[in-house]
């Protein structure tokens, strides 16, 4: 780790100011991906801003038919937190999936979406159910916000705020993870919100996308069946020591059935 | 009194003494101890594979802050390279060729990791920051990072003095005769098979203190070794040239090593060679992609083999050609690896009649490969019991009814093989019936068919096995090659009130030494086991030492202890004759007490251990007073733990994904002294096993890049990827070591991965697949049921 200024803010409008004078200035939340960077020397910040004291950042309610978390909302607190088990237990239960017991004790939502980490969990949720993010300066619709590997739409110094979801009717997510880093190989969340079908496809490539043919498929017919005859085609997907391109693929096949079968 | 309640002897499960201290923390390992004035060591470390060095410049980093010195290749014209402790001879007769492996790259690197510059400075952050300024311009050479790019035609060469990168071309075994048995063959079963290359990943990073003290002129070296006397003697001799009353080792609580943290590292000669140059301590400690890229990998063994049968299925001979990744430079024991510890158990747990093996070691670029869990038996193993199911196959045998077949009888012990090696005992068939019977083999058909109704794809795997521990004899291993004695030392120190002190030369990194040799000193002396205390670890306490590998520790140097015991309790008894006016030959020793025979004359320990150092009433002009005896023993032979391994899991189809739902291993250790410190040595074994068979996957690409390296892409076996694994012993005991004793270490990781991968090929039966290479990973497995899902379809 390279020496840094540590700063903790007490407002969201002290944590703007802060990054906005410093383009060298990274904000951290849980630091479970920024600190691994930093203790390896990937990163060498000139000021580390903790939003951890931040209260505008906090918290997770239900605003009519929305539900809203806060940036700073630990996977722990998705996993477990009533309103969100109650408006969409899908998320909780990704929530609940994601890591291990120290990494969901720390990490935040916003962390993990702001990252964008192609083979992160929460991105296809984000998309998946067409959630808007709410920054210190606009609202993002999820479609616009994922922008590839590691890439949002955020601007330097721009910092998540909150993420609003629409309450859907159905939804359901199925992953296979990455036999060594448990982050995921490939994943799919399916959701049907105000009758429209959303297949939000992450860790088969190099960034989160929607797989418009089983969007199709399942807005036709709203089973594991429909999606199993859609075939994802493997250029562009991700191929590694851990399985190739194809494989991938077809994983993407079998977790989509496998979320549409979870959502019921 | 010293009546030993509750039974604390052989055979007890008690608790692991070392355990309070590991589990609440307060285990003192080599980095949890500083010495005044310490200084931090960071190693600049090759990014290429092989390069010549055309500069280096370490000015801008001396003047930073907190530097305290740099050294490179060229600052150590004086020291020693890094040895190989055993000298093997090619075919031919000619010694193998052994580089230079200096402490510092001079003139080349030769893989990722090889270490280049080291400096030293007042902080770990401020090492590691001057390290990154200093400025090395390097050659890029093209690598070779496999076997088959070393051994390619014009191959670029790893050490400009070996040509075509083969370090030794060896051979075992009668060559005519195997020819001559292959004509008579009415089958032959041709298979070629890989044993993947492993990342030990011991949970504690490698770590080194180097200290001098001015005035003396005395060095120290703490370190995460498993053999402290070893390292000294081989840094202090062959690198440093350092006489031993000078260097003192101390290998303190080391978290694990499976092999790793036997060898003479690098970092180990520069902390303490700086040390005396600074005139401070050095500390080194591994980070973990560190540990990755130059801990010494295990296995990595191209294999093609031969097995002729008659029209029985009876074996006739069998023909192995290998060729074993040597890595950059030659490891202590690397060499000693593919031959001794591999070749010469290639008969297995077979009578077969002729075994001819070849073997060729290479040089590539990549992180040396040395002894890993196992060390050669896995890989003698895994091809075995592989090849072994194929001719089944093959021959359409039953996978059972094959071994039975060709099993040693149990009364043909001592048997001896045909590459070199006589077995003292084993019953192969006794091992095999109880582990039938444990895994329910006979119930298999109805558990895959009720797999199948689940859309799960069910197999068993069966794997007989034997292999060799405690290597041995001196004057015989010499007679091969080895650099080294292989004896153990151990010292018996009973103290005035009778409490006991063991010292032992072997070193304890988790294996429950603590516990189970103060077991056999409670079982043999009657102490009760609190008063019992083992020290290991530290060459100023102990008198000498070999270290622990091979499963050795209880095998060579328990017997030590028994030997030292024997002088004890020898002059304990004249001692109690003494006092109980009696004749030596008439008291006896049972447990604590001395009892002349057919009296109630009796004297305790206790009385005996005092009178020893108070000697007022004495027999002082035959006897020297004090009780503190020690022994040196060399065994006669290796031993020969054996068994056998069942593994069943169950393929998903849809994902590939292999669950391995029932593992029993049945294991012939000898005689077990704590049942539940063997069962855990065998569920450590077996993880590791499985972990090579299923996870375990180190990858370079071709430009000698590991890109394994680290936890994110290399699969170390998590609690939920493991099963519950049933462990039974069944004991035949070693005949020529005092306590019938066979080891137990490695066992587990020797005879599990062929169960395993047998068993998965028998899941994928209907695939007509012939063998899948380790690991079987997910990738791996949905690719072969994907390949054939068309022809299925056709069908
Ligand atoms: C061992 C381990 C296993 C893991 N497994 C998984 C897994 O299975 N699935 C998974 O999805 N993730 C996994 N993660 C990642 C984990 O979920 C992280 O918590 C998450 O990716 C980042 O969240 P954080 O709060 O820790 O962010 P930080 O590490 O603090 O920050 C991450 C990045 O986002 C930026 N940032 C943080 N907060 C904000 C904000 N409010 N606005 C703008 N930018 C911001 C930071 O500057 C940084 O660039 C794992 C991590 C570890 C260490």
């Amino acid at each position: 780790m390279y020496d840094f200024e540590y700063h903790k803010p007490g407002s969201l409008a002290d944590a703007v100011k802060l990054l906005s004078a410093d383009p060298d200035a990274r904000p951290i939340s849980g630091g479970q991906t920024l600190l691994p960077a930093l203790k390896h020397r990937l990163n060498k910040p000139t000021s580390v801003v903790d939003l951890s004291g931040i209260a505008e950042l906090r918290g997770i309610k239900r605003e009519g038919n929305k539900l809203v978390i806060g940036a700073l909302a630990k996977h722990v607190e998705v996993a477990t937190s009533p309103e969100v088990k109650a408006a969409i237990p899908a998320l909780a239960q990704m929530a609940g999936t994601i890591g291990d017991t120290q990494v969901r004790n720390r990490g935040t939502i916003g962390g993990s979406v702001a990252n964008n980490d192609p083979a992160a969990d929460y991105p296809s949720a984000v998309l998946g159910l067409n959630a808007t993010i709410v920054t210190d300066k606009r609202r993002i619709a999820a479609d616009d916000f994922f922008q590839g590997m590691f890439t949002t739409a955020l601007e330097p110094g721009e910092l998540l705020v909150a993420i609003e979801f629409p309450i859907p009717e159905k939804a359901g997510y199925a992953k296979m993870r990455n036999p060594a880093s448990r982050y995921v190989m490939a994943g799919a969340f399916v959701a049907k919100t105000g009758g429209a079908v959303r297949v939000a496809i992450n860790g088969a490539g190099p960034g989160v996308f929607r797989q418009a043919d089983m969007e199709k498929a399942l807005t036709a017919n709203w089973s594991p069946d429909a999606v199993a005859g859609v075939t994802q085609p493997a250029d562009g997907l991700n191929g590694d020591i851990h399985g190739s391109a194809e494989y991938r693929a077809h994983l993407v096949t079998v977790m989509a059935k496998r979320a549409i079968a979870a959502a019921g | 009194m010293n009546v030993v309640t509750p039974f604390e002897g052989i055979g007890a499960s008690v608790k692991r003494k070392e355990d309070l201290r590991f589990l609440s923390g307060r285990g003192q390992y080599t980095d949890d101890i500083n010495r005044p004035g310490q200084t931090y060591a960071a190693i600049l470390r090759s990014p290429h594979a092989h390069g010549r060095i055309t500069s280096i410049d370490t000015a801008a980093a001396a003047a930073m802050p907190g530097v305290v010195a740099i050294f490179t290749g060229a600052d150590m014209p004086d020291l020693g390279g890094i040895p190989c402790g055993w000298q093997i001879h090619n075919k031919d007769g000619t010694p193998m060729a052994e580089p230079m492996h200096p402490v510092l790259a001079v003139g080349k690197v030769r893989f990722v990791g090889d270490a280049v510059a080291a400096v030293i400075a007042e902080t770990r952050a401020q090492a590691k920051d001057a390290a990154e300024a200093i400025q090395v311009e390097y050659e890029v050479l093209p690598a070779v990072a496999t076997l088959e790019a070393a051994l390619a035609p014009g191959a670029s060469l790893v050490h400009d003095d070996v040509a075509g990168n083969i370090c030794y071309d060896w051979h075992i075994g009668d060559k005519a005769v195997n020819e001559a048995a292959f004509i008579k063959a009415a089958k032959v079963v041709e298979f070629d098979l890989v044993n993947n290359r492993l990342v030990p990943n011991a949970m504690e990073p490698r770590a080194a203190i180097g200290d001098y003290d001015p005035t003396t002129e005395d060095y120290t070296l703490y370190t995460t070794s498993q053999n402290p006397h070893v390292i000294r003697l081989l840094m202090g001799a062959f690198v440093l040239h350092l006489p031993e009353h000078k260097l003192r080792v101390v290998a303190p609580d080391v978290g694990g090593g499976f092999g790793s943290k036997i060898f003479h590292y690098a970092e180990e000669a520069i902390v303490t060679w700086a040390a005396g140059r600074v005139k401070r301590p050095v500390k080194w400690t591994a980070e973990r992609t560190e540990s990755f890229i130059t801990d010494a990998h295990g296995r990595d063994h191209v294999t093609k083999a031969r097995l002729a049968m008659d029209a029985d299925g009876k074996f006739l001979a069998l023909h192995v050609r290998t060729l074993a990744n040597m890595g950059a430079y030659l490891s202590t024991f690397a060499t000693s690896v593919p031959t001794y510890l591999y070749a010469t158990l290639l008969s297995g747990v077979y009578a077969t009649p002729t075994v001819y093996a070849e073997v060729k070691a290479v040089f590539t670029n990549t992180v040396p490969v040395d002894a890993y869990r196992g060390a050669g038996r896995p890989e003698a193993t895994f091809l075995l019991e592989r090849l072994v199911d194929v001719a089944a196959a093959e021959t359409g045998m039953d996978r059972v009814e094959i071994r039975r077949r060709n099993f040693i009888p149990a009364d043909a012990f001592p048997y001896q093989t045909p590459v070199a090696l006589q077995y003292d005992s084993g019953d192969y068939q006794a091992t095999l019936d109880q582990a039938l019977e444990a895994a329910g083999w006979a119930g298999f058909e109805a558990r895959r068919a009720e797999a199948k109704a689940r859309g799960r794809l069910r197999g068993i795997g069966i794997s007989t096995y034997v292999e060799a521990c405690g290597i041995a004899p001196s004057a015989v291993v010499g007679s091969l090659g080895a650099r080294a004695g292989l004896y153990e030392v151990g010292t018996i120190r009973v103290h005035p009130t009778g409490s006991v002190t063991v010292l032992t030369g072997t070193h304890s990194h988790g294996q429950g030494h603590e516990t189970t040799f103060a077991q056999l000193v409670t079982d043999r002396l009657g102490v009760p086991l609190a008063q019992v205390d083992v020290v290991h670890g530290d060459t100023a306490k102990i008198p000498f030492g070999m270290g622990t590998y091979g499963s050795r520790s209880l095998a060579v140097g328990g017997s030590a202890m028994v030997k030292a015991m024997d002088k004890i309790v020898a002059k304990a008894r004249r001692i109690a004759a003494h006092l109980m006016e009696a004749s030596v030959e008439d008291v006896e020793f049972d447990r604590g007490t001395f009892r002349v025979a057919g009296t109630d004359k009796t004297r305790s320990w206790a009385e005996i251990a005092l009178t020893a150092y108070v000697p007022h009433n004495y027999p002082i002009e035959e006897l020297e007073p004090g009780l503190d005896e020690t022994a040196f023993y060399d065994p006669k032979n290796f031993t020969y733990p054996g068994g056998c391994h069942i593994c069943e899991v169950e393929i998903e189809p849809e994902t590939g994904i292999t669950t391995v739902v029932n593992f029993t291993a049945v294991d012939d250790v000898g005689r077990v002294i704590n049942p539940m410190i063997v069962e855990g040595q065998v569920q450590g074994g077996v993880a590791q096993g499985i972990g090579q068979a299923l996870l375990e996957s180190c990858v370079y690409d071709s430009e000698g890049q590991l890109v394994s390296a680290s936890f994110m892409d290399y699969q170390m076996p998590r609690a939920n990827d493991l099963p519950m694994v049933s462990v039974a012993t069944h004991t035949t005991l070693c005949t020529h070591n005092p306590l019938g004793v066979k080891g137990c270490g490695e066992v587990g990781a020797i005879g599990s991965p062929p169960a395993v991968i047998n068993a998965v090929v028998d899941a994928l039966k209907e695939y007509g697949v012939r063998h899948i290479e380790m690991p079987a990973t997910a990738a791996k497995i949905w690719g072969i049921i994907n390949a054939s899902r068309p022809a299925m379809a056709a069908e």
